[in-house]
């Protein structure tokens, strides 16, 4: 292996496994009333703001009630698909066995069906986490996010339209959850194809006729202002997610992996990838439940299934194992992240060579 | 796409709720109106049965009586029925089922259960030691074939119970004394100790009431364990009546085999709190694998799957988690199960099996 492993040697590695895997046994054997009631909490504080703002929302022609509203409803997209949406749907709440906020039985307030983001986020992203030509979330196959990715003349318009990706967010992931480029490649049915199509256009279709037409009309002479708040508030959501989700993996410090280099890894490899892949926000307790707790995107992505509360509590401990095998532990405030993000939006703009010779890309699709 | 398309949740059938919560949908989509209805009040929900605690009554000193008002899709019980009970313990939901002890009503929907705190019994320690009045708890509707035949030809009838064993003959006795006609009843009923007795004064001023109620209470830690042989004592014409028998395994096996082999085995039914099993020998392990829910397991062959799959955070449907009412059945993709009642093993892709009565025999594959 070339990247910071080097340094690690093969029992290195495996004893760094086994000391996450403890750390992972603690939360597991002390999940409880406390998390549950976690969840309970933030799930009654979001449906609250959502009831609130939308009321504000039917007299929204008065100015302050506007402000209000949107900036309810914003707040609320923003736990709902972060702090509980995501994470539910990665079942870090199935310990509790409750139907009701279970990953099989959830579904969310974006574009994209939970069935169809499940397998491209779960499946292809945290297993193939920063693997390029495997994992297609660097650059979600459109932007180019590393040197190791071949340079097309578009890729020089990405900066733009990076930005514009970042307004219609949820858009961009729903038409990148059908996988369009392995149906061009044959490696997906068109049958399955179009099942996912006709799925996800059922879903718009309830999704924009709830913000864009219903409650814009319940509101009577305040439909035009509440229709801009809906949008507003889905626009405010898909930019913050869009960011936290570039923080997670883009900022500089942040290793990208080749297939060569995961060839026969080890649960202890690729706990190391997932360490070395991966990049934390600093920030208050508020943006960590905001950011979903992404803004502990280290430990997430070495426990996507524990409860998001239990990140925070368990940081100090990865930190302290990363000093201890004298590893990188990537961090920083937000402002600082994001514009390391977009640094290599722009960077990655413009042609270079790729960083090393193994970069054999593979099809996404696995045997 | 909204929650209810995916299906995952046990139908728990017609729902009394409006029409207007399906329109509604479309305000709340993906969540349904429940999500948001039932912040203000739990029980108003249509996709999860629901009650609500009303009275605590303590029963004996490890036993409560609970007054639960149902929300909305309820459906009134039969006398002798059971109900599922979900509680969330240390933030983990939990089933069991209990009898109804309240006869039914025109005028009130609510019912109530009795529960005896058994020794590391987390339901019945949480309902018994931890529950209040305004608790939510979740329901399953009731169920079960112990009740009366409707058309009440049976006009002498034997009970026969001992522990908690009581409580669904409970439901029966106080709806027969609602009604005012009591038939000929003897009721053999084994405790400890007399404080031991759940319901021991009510039974004893029922009794009073009713001379056509004979009441017989065996104190085993004094008296002794009852014995088959003695029933002529108490009963001398117990194979011409309708007999009802609830109670712990080693009981109800006896009378069972006491029943068949005086040839009048179609007079007795029997209710179980636990599945009848046969001795299983199997110390091996399987992969078990739920289908739907992308979930594998190495779990041993004498633990049933439903509770295999519950350990491992799967949504299991499930209802009586005894063999009978069929709420658990999910669909085998590949492998075989073990039946624990019967030994048999079966199971081919497509079959509908019942989870809380089945283990692994090979490595399975259940569509969950």
């Amino acid at each position: 292996m070339t990247y910071a492993t080097a340094r690690l040697s093969d029992a290195d590695i495996e004893a760094l496994g086994s000391e996450l895997d403890c750390i992972r046994a603690d939360v597991v054997a002390s999940r409880g009333e406390r998390d549950a009631s976690y969840i309970h909490t933030v799930i009654k504080v979001q449906r609250g703001l959502e009831v609130g703002g939308r009321t504000l929302l039917l007299g929204s022609l008065l100015p302050p009630l506007w402000l209000a509203g949107t900036a309810m409803l914003s707040a609320a997209k923003i736990l709902e698909n972060m702090e509980i949406g995501h994470n539910v749907l990665h079942g870090q709440w199935d310990w509790m066995r409750d139907p009701e906020i279970h990953s099989t039985t959830w579904e969310w307030d974006l574009v994209t069906p939970a069935a169809a983001w499940k397998h491209t986020h779960n499946d292809l992203h945290h297993t193939w986490t920063n693997v390029v030509g495997r994992d297609r979330d660097i650059g979600y196959t459109i932007i180019r996010m590393s040197e190791d990715q071949a340079w097309r003349p578009w890729h020089l318009a990405q900066p733009a339209y990076n930005l514009l990706l970042a307004a219609v967010f949820e858009w961009g992931i729903a038409l990148f959850d059908l996988e369009l480029d392995d149906v061009v490649h044959g490696r997906k049915g068109q049958r399955e194809l179009f099942d996912q199509v006709r799925a996800v256009l059922g879903k718009a279709i309830r999704q924009a006729a709830k913000d864009y037409v219903l409650f814009p009309l319940l509101s009577g002479p305040s439909a035009v202002p509440t229709l801009v708040a809906n949008l507003t508030a889905n626009v405010v959501r898909n930019v913050w997610a869009h960011t936290i989700i570039f923080c997670g993996h883009f900022p500089d410090g942040v290793e990208q992996f080749t297939v060569a280099e995961v060839d026969g890894e080890t649960r202890g490899g690729w706990y190391l990838r997932q360490l070395l892949g991966s990049a934390n926000i600093d920030g208050s307790r508020l943006l960590h439940v905001l950011s979903g707790n992404l803004s502990h995107q280290i430990e997430h992505h070495l426990f996507p299934d524990l409860p998001s509360n239990r990140y925070a509590e368990i940081a100090p401990q990865v930190r302290a194992l990363c000093g201890r095998f004298a590893l990188p532990y990537t961090t920083g405030p937000l402002y600082h992240q994001a514009a390391s993000a977009w640094k290599r939006v722009f960077r990655m703009a413009l042609p270079s060579h790729p960083r090393r010779e193994a970069a054999a890309v593979a099809p996404y699709a696995m045997a | 796409m909204t929650r209810r398309d995916r299906g995952a949740v046990p139908a728990s059938g017609r729902p009394s709720a409006p029409k207007l919560l399906a329109a509604a949908t479309w305000l709340t989509t993906p969540l349904l109106p429940d999500d948001y209805l039932s912040l203000v009040n739990p029980l108003w929900s249509i996709r999860e049965l629901r009650g609500r605690v009303e009275t605590v009554q303590r029963l004996t000193a490890d036993a409560v009586s609970l007054v639960i008002r149902p929300g909305w899709g309820w459906s009134a019980h039969q006398p002798g029925q059971y109900v599922g009970i979900g509680v969330d313990s240390d933030g983990v939901r939990y089933w069991r089922t209990y009898s109804v002890t309240s006869p039914p009503s025109d005028r009130d929907d609510r019912v109530s259960i009795a529960v005896k705190a058994v020794p590391n019994g987390r339901v019945s320690q949480h309902l018994v030691h931890r529950t209040a009045v305004g608790d939510t708890l979740r329901l399953r509707r009731p169920q079960g074939q112990f009740v009366l035949p409707a058309d009440a030809a049976v006009d002498r009838l034997l009970f026969l119970t001992a522990g908690s064993g009581i409580t669904p003959i409970m439901g029966i006795l106080r709806s027969l004394a609602a009604r005012g006609a009591m038939p000929d009843v003897v009721l053999l009923h084994s405790a400890p100790t007399p404080d031991a007795v759940l319901f021991g004064a009510e039974l004893r001023e029922l009794a009073t009431r009713f001379p056509s109620l004979r009441l017989h209470l065996r104190h085993t830690a004094t008296d002794g364990r009852l014995t088959l042989d003695q029933l002529p004592r108490w009963c001398r014409d117990w194979p011409e009546r309708g007999v009802w028998a609830c109670g712990p395994t080693g009981l109800l096996d006896d009378v069972e085999s006491h029943w068949r082999a005086a040839g009048v085995q179609h007079r007795l039914h029997v209710e179980r709190f636990q599945p009848a099993a046969a001795a299983t020998a199997s110390g091996g392990c399987s992969q078990v694998r739920f289908t739907r829910s992308g979930r594998t397991i190495t779990g041993d062959q004498a633990t049933p799957l439903l509770i295999l799959g519950e350990d491992a955070g799967v949504v299991m449907p499930s209802g009586c988690r005894m063999g009978i009412c069929f709420g658990c059945v999910a669909p085998v993709r590949s492998g075989q199960v073990r039946d624990l009642r019967t030994n048999q093993v079966h199971g081919e892709a497509g079959e509908l099996i019942q989870t809380c009565i089945s283990t692994a025999a090979t490595d399975v594959e259940l569509e969950l």
